[in-house]
């Protein structure tokens, strides 16, 4: 039965995505790490759909669907952040800290 | 035999994640990330789930990553510069973070589903069998979760206007 190895590497792969935001400062790799995350979670859901029912592969379409929306709005709005700030790095973004 | 090649293509896409995370370039990144969606679909297809692996190819490692590829080069970011990986500080706080999180995520997964809730075992194989790979999904996708399939749709109309208004410089 595949359904234990499945879920062991959607773990580690989630886990990996939320390093990837933790570890890093440009707004695109976090992106992609969020991506990475969603991934995970669709392995998983897969995986599940093997003993619980075709509803899982139907929730993957619409973390997919989702996905491609966030990526379309996610991305432009880094577009129009760099256009105001020359940078993609989330180091200058610090319009809402004190002093 | 399954199971071999079910652990290749899993240690393949932890492999790319782990070398998507920890490379300097984003372009780099980005193509690292390719191949575990890659990976992915194969583990997809090993599970399964054949329709969904085509759609992660087509959906996923195309039109996603084509995105965030001309992204990466429209904002000229992958050429040689500081590194955006935060300091040791940063770095330890991250791994004992995942750390945490991957104990957790294994405590979890360890848990036994009740029976109850479980299908008898072959019955979404015999299902794809019987009606094919694309009728096993789209059954369920136009009938028990048409409303919801509705309301993605109004989400991507959503996007593709909220896109639009935030790239473009004026309307």
């Amino acid at each position: 039965m595949l359904l234990s190895p499945a879920l062991a590497i959607s773990a580690v792969l989630f886990t990996l995505g939320v390093a990837g935001v933790l570890l890093r400062r440009n707004a695109i790799v976090i992106f992609m790490c969020v991506e990475l995350m969603l991934n995970a979670v669709n392995l998983t859901f897969v995986a599940l759909a093997q003993i619980l029912g075709m509803g899982g592969q139907v929730f993957v379409f619409f973390v997919m669907a989702v996905a491609a929306a966030e990526a379309a709005v996610g991305l432009a709005i880094i577009l129009a952040v760099y256009r105001h700030k020359q940078s993609v790095s989330l180091q200058n973004m610090n319009l809402l800290k004190d002093g | 035999m399954l199971l071999t090649f079910f652990w290749i293509f899993g240690v393949i896409a932890m492999g790319s994640a782990l070398l998507c995370i920890t490379r300097k370039n984003p372009i780099a990144c980005a193509l690292w990330l390719v191949v575990t969606l890659f990976a992915l679909a194969a583990l997809f297809v090993l599970l399964d789930a054949q329709f969904i692996a085509v759609l992660q190819v087509l959906v996923y490692a195309g039109a996603i990553m084509v995105l965030f590829l001309f992204v990466i080069m429209l904002l000229n970011l992958g050429r040689p510069g500081p590194t955006d990986i935060k300091g040791p500080v940063g770095v330890l706080a991250a791994v004992v973070l995942a750390g945490a999180l991957l104990l957790q995520l294994r405590v979890l997964s360890a848990a036994q589903l009740p029976s109850s809730i479980q299908l008898p075992a072959g019955t979404v194989a015999a299902l794809q069998q019987q009606q094919g790979m694309v009728a096993a999904v789209a059954n369920p996708l136009f009938n028990a979760y048409l409303v919801p399939f509705e309301i993605a749709s109004v989400l991507l109309l959503a996007a593709i206007v909220g896109a639009v208004v935030l790239a473009k410089r004026k309307l």
